[in-house]
């Protein structure tokens, strides 16, 4: 699990004009791990210690200039690097109070990003794409520069990463509407230039972020469609490989985008399985797009998610533990954890796909991932892609892929959907099952919701049962069925979906509860759940006459399952009658039993319980009352189900609904006979537990007792021998 | 075939003690076992794991570690002794200060020709080993720490000597250690104290293998001294080790009262060359320390704290199974059946209880009521404990009998013997002790009493027994039986007939003697049966003896034709029911009905019988003949049949299981149709056992 703390704001930022623009270039980190420098958009450069919030010094540079690069900061020398007016370094110390007065060199090209990384030295990038150490260039400033990139190339982001004393810089071009990557390595220099796929939507990325592990470059970038791709370059290259080189990538999730793209948003690796995600919709809160999410990459679940207030600029960076995010009018430090799941672990999902699993072979299996598992593949065939993509064609199968069925998706008919969707759950193997299961279902949900007359229960059904699906990677799914009355998708999705929030239930019980009985009883449930209701309510019918005596009362009422009445037009002079009856149908009681069981924690579901009226309320709680009744009951012989509310959970939503509407229970009339029994209830459970512990203070006594009764010192007994 | 009255009797609070040590001779297949009391126990494991020999104990005595040269049994202990055992005599022959402190192990070259020890001072002390004796020769280099186990290289050249921490190696030419094996301590909280090697075995390949008590088991190489392999089986200590005689095969006994084997084996089946120690079985059979271990041709053989001796057969080595191939539990020494005497005198039984310490004599108690079986009947009177007689001086007592009349108490140890005069009149008793005894009693290994009380037999010294006339005013040396066959071995069973006429005798090396009182002469000798006697009784009227063997057989001899009977002919012709043989206790007291002449009741640890030699043998050829089943019900499931069904059931073996308990004693009162019963519940040993070392269970 990952859980993002309390943050609290560094500084404020001063609103820039335009809406693209952000105002803040960069935050670099000091030689202090406490300290941030932070270069605002203009002029000024300050200095932050984190912890205390407060500035330790700020640099300006003279009105009419401007900073063109985030300043950064020389680990080796403790000195401080900005480049302002595209051509001018300047280089000062902690102690030096006016910028103008440092050391200047005006050098011929125009510098894109001066970076500076822990243990290597520092490196300038030009705008043109060449690339020199800091000292060679201030030792002869003039220099001939030269251009690398083609005319209509620009830079789009870059960074600098040390591994094993190799020092690399990358950077990503944009030259009409197709994107490269550039890795760059120094000593001995080389370059090597990648083409990365391009989007379906021909869009461009939107961030970048680049880490190290396990030997391998990991660049991970987001897509306004909300894809999160990875791809790897091993650090020990292939060198001297000629031309471009196409890369390869793998979807690492899928990001719910709400209606419409992504504008600004960034994502940035936190760990091997968490991304952090800023600037993109949360998938339960449904309007704006301002919001900090952690996401597993592995399970494709939300981890922890946070509103920031105000516009966010789709910037974040990430350093040590704490995330910062200028949104509004200020710059957030926000810490998090991101703690390894056991779970990840126990399945061996944990895992570092190779780059073979990429986009097209989603749905089929890598045979090289399932003859030789998951070992770290050599630099070659990392690159390798030809081979791989001769591989991958030979492998499609006659059956349509996930990209066909998700094409067919989009304007296919119910039926023919169902099949298809059938056809790849049953044959696709469990490795990419999630990926593909979650996608389809996002499809379909989206489909349903743009057009009101299409919608597929039985495709949808078929992906709840595949067990792969749960709420968080594709949230409007219940809700779509709730809207649908399709009650037996809503019954699956209770009963698989482990991370259904508390607003979600409440909205399930809620419509539950109002559905009239004749809606329900036509459907079809999932027949255990039935039968253990009908079950439940027969051992009541029965048990009137079980010992031969059966009262008055009950002959009155035969068959109650059968004409369920709701029990405020019961003969309210029978109190007795009353309770026997279930106060609802017998679906509806197998819809209520569902949201009984599902998980939630209590805090979070008394709010939204709320929302309910007295009448819900009194109805519910009759229902509960009933069920208590039954179970507490001798004749009801617990019988083997899979799935059935136990007594704690009962107990449990009831002692909720009497937290949530306690005032309401009191002033309302109807409910006066109903809480006097639950009264009676408590007071039963506290009698009951006061007498097994009597039972259990002599049951001891008893085991105390016991070898001295048994054994004797001595006695004389008769045998008879035969 | 009729009612009994039972005496249940179980305030024999008998507690056996802990087993300390263990040494199994291949050659003669006799396992030697010592106690914490200082006792030693002989086993005879081809004669099925009889119990022959008894060296009763000593306080100052206590035993560490056991060994065998030859037919010669050494021991040490930490009384810084060695002691070698006369087993003819059973007792120590001699024992000899070794003055290196108290001494941890002992062993001996596989040549028989020296003894090592281990010694609290640190030094490795060799002995040489003469025809009569020991001689100490020289130490070994003496280290720091003590030496608390020893193994000795098969070629005799090299010790391995385990230490606190270590394992070190000796050139025993030269007396120099020549190798230094450090024994890592154990994690967390016990990596501050230091780790005691409990046990080492020395490999013909030079293998070392140790067990410590870090519960780790060890295989080092002893040319290098590096360590090979290292097994972690138990959080607690790994006490001892025990190396099969091809050494393929390594037990090692834990704490946790588990007994782990390792094997030499190839981990693969590809490379049957590469082999390499795996462990491979772990045996529960006790609850507590295992503290000594042998592994032998065809079983493991444990011991511990929990003072049960366990055989356990390795089942690979049997082709089917067998009787042989069965779990053995030995719970009590059986000899501890002779540590019971009852005397039925004036209707007042009489009880006789004998402990290493102390004897203790109750009186039953009474009951005038008749009950329907099955009933418990009140008691007019309580048992009452009249006298607790300890005894004098170290020597823990080795036999104890009381007259029949119960006026005459006697008991002996190694050292001495002592007979008192008992006076009961109503409730006082009063017991004086006989001064002068003859000179020849000085010690026994059984005392029996005449059934007239003016007689006491001491089976002394090579086979022979003193006769002694008690009197009342003194006590007269008669006359010493010998038997002719020249016996050394010791005799372990005593009887006498109700006429006075007849004793018989029976020794160790399975003879039976029967001596004629009246001419103070050996009457004849039974016929020698393959199997030790386990238990044997002369009959009331007839005179025929009925005698019990280790393997289960029963004989039936007249004594006056001095041959066995026709019933008994009979018996052995149509052979003994499967039921019956496949017991695993042996049967310790045989007695017979006053009232019926035809009846022996005969007992064993789990069951008492009733044979009944009017009823049909039940025997498979038997089956279907005129009314018998052939089916060897017990008492339990012939009460369950109807009245119908019962006749066709019915046989010569009543054997009563009613008694669940470790039955220790049974005797008929000779004035009504009552038994008596004296009954151990292991469950009453078990529990005053210390608390065994804690393991994690679940959820605890």
């Amino acid at each position: 699990m990952a859980t993002l703390f309390e943050g609290f704001t560094l500084c404020g930022l001063v609103q820039t004009s335009s809406a693209s623009d952000s105002a803040i270039q960069g935050i670099e980190l000091d030689g202090d791990s406490d300290h941030a420098v932070v270069t605002d958009s203009t002029r000024a450069v300050t200095l932050y210690k984190v912890s205390d919030q407060k500035p330790l010094g700020s640099w300006t540079v003279k009105q009419g200039q401007l900073l063109t690069c985030p300043a950064v900061f020389n680990f080796q020398t403790k000195e401080y690097v900005v480049v302002s007016d595209n051509k001018v370094i300047r280089v000062w110390k902690e102690e030096d109070l006016n910028l103008d007065k440092a050391f200047k060199a005006t050098v011929s090209a125009d510098v894109w990003r001066v970076h500076s990384a822990p243990g290597g030295e520092l490196v300038v990038l030009f705008q043109r794409g060449a690339v020199r150490l800091l000292d060679s260039l201030l030792s002869a400033p003039q220099q001939p520069i030269e251009g690398i990139l083609s005319e209509k190339e620009v830079i789009r982001w870059s960074t600098n990463i040390v591994a094993e004393k190799q020092h690399f810089v990358l950077f990503t071009t944009e030259q009409r509407g197709e994107h490269f990557l550039y890795v760059q390595r120094l000593n001995p220099n080389t370059l090597q230039k990648y083409r990365l796929e391009r989007e379906d939507s021909g869009a461009s990325p939107l961030s970048f972020s680049a880490s190290l592990r396990d030997k391998h470059i990991n660049l991970l970038y987001l897509y306004p469609n909300g894809c999160v791709y990875q791809s790897v370059v091993a650090v020990r290259g292939p060198v001297g490989l000629e031309g471009v080189q196409a890369l390869p990538r793998s979807l690492r999730l899928r990001l719910p985008v709400g209606e419409g793209e992504l504008g600004a948003a960034s994502a940035v690796a936190l760990d091997e399985a968490h991304v952090a995600v800023v600037g993109m919709p949360h998938p339960s809160a449904r309007t704006g797009k301002d919001f900090l999410c952690i996401w597993n990459t592995n399970f494709q679940t939300l981890q922890a998610g946070k509103e920031m207030v105000g516009r966010i600029r789709g910037q974040v960076w990430c350093y040590l533990g704490k995330l910062f995010v200028p949104h509004g009018k200020a710059l957030s430090v926000i810490p998090y954890e991101c703690q390894k799941s056991s779970l990840a672990s126990a399945l061996g999902k944990l895992r570092h796909p190779g780059i073979a699993v990429s986009k097209s072979s989603v749905a089929i299996p890598s045979w090289n991932t399932l003859l030789h598992g998951d070992q770290p593949q050599g630099p070659t065939k990392i690159v390798d892609t030809r081979k791989s993509k001769l591989r991958r064609k030979s492998q499609s199968a006659p059956a349509l892929t996930v990209d066909q069925v998700l094409e067919l998706i989009k304007t296919g008919p119910v039926e023919e959907v169902r099949r298809e969707v059938e056809a790849l759950v049953s044959r696709g193997d469990a490795q990419d099952l999630q990926l593909s299961v979650g996608r389809l279902a996002c499809q379909l949900v989206a489909r349903s919701q743009v057009e009101t007359a299409f919608y597929a229960p039985g495709a949808l059904a078929r992906l709840v049962q595949t067990q792969c699906l749960c709420h968080s990677m594709c949230p409007d799914l219940l809700l779509l069925a709730l809207e649908h009355k399709d009650y037996f998708l809503c019954q699956l999705c209770l009963q698989l979906f482990p991370d259904i929030p508390e607003v979600v239930t409440c909205a399930c019980l809620k419509t539950f509860i109002g559905v009239p009985d004749g809606d329900v009883e036509m459907v079809s449930l999932e027949p255990d759940s039935v039968s253990f209701m009908e079950g439940l309510v027969a051992a009541g019918a029965r048990g009137g006459q079980q010992n031969g005596f059966s009262p008055p009362l009950f002959e009155d009422s035969c068959d109650p399952h059968h004409q369920p009445k709701p029990p405020q037009h019961q003969d309210k002079k029978n109190p007795t009658l009353q309770l026997e009856v279930c106060p609802v149908g017998l679906h509806k009681a197998v819809l209520l039993n569902e949201v009984l069981q599902t998980p939630y924690s209590d805090n979070l579901l008394v709010p939204h319980l709320k929302d309910l009226n007295a009448p819900q309320v009194i109805l519910f709680l009759q229902y509960l009352q009933f069920i208590y009744l039954k179970y507490s009951q001798d004749v009801y012989t617990q019988t083997p189900v899979l799935r059935s509310p136990t007594m704690t959970q009962i107990i449990d939503w009831v002692c909720l609904l009497l937290d949530a509407h306690f005032t309401v229970l009191v002033m309302a009339p109807d409910a006066k006979g109903l809480l006097s029994n639950l009264q009676s209830f408590v007071k039963s459970q506290v009698k009951l537990f006061s007498e097994l512990g009597k039972i259990e203070g002599s049951l001891q006594e008893l085991h105390k007792m016991k070898p001295s009764k048994d054994i004797s010192q001595y006695s004389i007994e008769v045998i008879e021998l035969f | 075939m009729g009612e009994f009255k039972v005496h249940r009797v179980r305030f024999f609070d008998y507690m056996p003690t802990a087993i300390r040590a263990m040494a199994f001779n291949a050659h003669t297949e006799r396992l030697a076992l010592a106690r914490m009391d200082g006792s030693v126990e002989i086993f005879n494991f081809t004669d099925h794991y009889f119990q022959e020999k008894v060296i009763p104990g000593k306080d100052s005595r206590s035993i560490e570690s056991l060994c065998w040269v030859g037919g010669r049994l050494f021991s040490a202990g930490l009384n810084g002794e060695i002691a070698e055992y006369d087993l003819e005599n059973l007792r120590p022959k001699y024992s000899l200060e070794a003055y290196g402190g108290p001494i941890w192990t002992i062993i001996s070259n596989t040549q028989g020709t020296q003894l090592a020890i281990g010694c609290e001072d640190g030094t490795v002390k060799l002995f040489e080993v003469l025809e009569e004796h020991i001689q100490f020769e020289r130490n070994l280099d003496r280290q720091k720490g003590r030496i608390i186990s020893l193994s000795w290289h098969p070629s005799g050249t090299h010790i391995a000597a385990g230490m606190m921490d270590m394992i070190r190696v000796f050139d025993v030419p030269t007396g120099h250690a020549v190798q230094r094996l450090l024994v890592d301590r154990g994690f967390g909280g016990s990596k501050s104290r230091e780790t005691v090697v409990w046990s080492v075995a020395f490999l013909s390949d030079h293998t070392v293998v140790s067990g410590d008590s870090a519960g780790k088991v060890q295989v080092w190489d002893g040319h290098t001294g590096t360590l090979v392999k290292t097994h972690l089986v138990t959080k607690w200590d790994v006490l001892a080790l025990s190396v099969s005689k091809d050494e393929s095969s390594v037990v090692a006994g834990t704490s946790e009262g588990t007994v782990i084997q390792f094997q030499f084996i190839a981990p693969t089946l590809h490379q049957q060359q590469d082999k390499e120690w795996v462990r491979t079985r772990t045996f529960k059979n006790h609850t507590h320390d295992v503290r000594a271990l042998a592994e032998i041709e065809t079983a493991i053989v444990s011991g511990g704290m929990d003072t049960h001796l366990v055989v356990r057969p390795l089942l690979e080595k049997f082709d089917e199974k067998s009787h042989a191939s069965g779990l053995r539990k030995i719970h009590f020494p059986h000899v501890i059946a002779n540590n019971i005497n009852l005397s039925c005198a004036k209707k007042a039984g009489l009880l006789l209880f004998q402990f290493p310490g102390q004897l203790e004599l109750w009186r039953l108690g009474d009951s005038d009521e008749h009950g329907k079986p099955g009933d418990r009947l009140p008691l007019k009177r309580k048992p009452e404990k009249l006298l607790l007689l300890k005894r004098k001086g170290e020597d823990h007592i080795c036999c104890s009998a009381l007259s029949s009349c119960g006026g005459w108490l006697a008991y002996s140890t190694v050292s001495s013997v002592r007979i008192y005069r008992l006076q009961t009149d109503n409730n006082n008793i009063s017991i004086t002790k006989v001064s002068k005894l003859p000179k020849a009693l000085h010690s026994a290994h059984q005392l029996c009493f005449s059934s007239d009380s003016s007689k006491m037999f001491a089976a002394s010294s090579q086979s022979s027994v003193l006769v002694i006339a008690l009197t009342q005013s003194e006590c007269k040396y008669v006359h010493t039986l010998k038997p002719k066959s020249g016996s050394r071995q010791p005799i372990h069973l005593m009887t006498t007939s109700g006429d006075g006429k007849w004793l018989a005798a029976a020794n160790s090396d399975c003879e039976i003697h029967v001596y004629n009182l009246q001419k103070l002469k050996l009457h004849c000798i039974v016929p020698v049966y393959g199997s030790c006697p386990s238990a044997m009784g002369i009959h009331p009227t007839t005179n025929n003896m009925t005698v019990v063997h280790a393997d289960q057989q029963l004989f039936e001899y007249s004594i006056v034709e001095k041959q066995y009977t026709d019933w008994s002919r009979k018996l052995q012709k149509q052979g003994l029911h499967n039921v019956w043989l496949d017991r695993d206790t042996p049967v310790t007291h045989v007695t017979f009905n006053s009232k019926n002449p035809n009846q022996v009741v005969l007992h064993d640890m789990h069951m008492f019988c009733i044979i009944d030699q009017m009823f049909i043998h039940p025997c498979p050829c038997h089956n279907g003949l005129i009314g018998f089943s052939g089916l060897f019900y017990n008492q339990m499931t012939l009460r369950s049949l109807s009245e119908q069904e019962r006749p066709s059931h019915l046989h010569a073996f009543k054997i009563c299981k009613t008694f669940q308990v470790s039955l220790l004693f049974l005797a008929s009162l000779l004035d009504d149709q009552s038994l008596v019963v004296v009954e151990r519940p292991l469950l009453a040993i078990t529990s005053q056992l210390p608390a065994p070392v804690r393991q994690k269970k679940f959820a605890t």
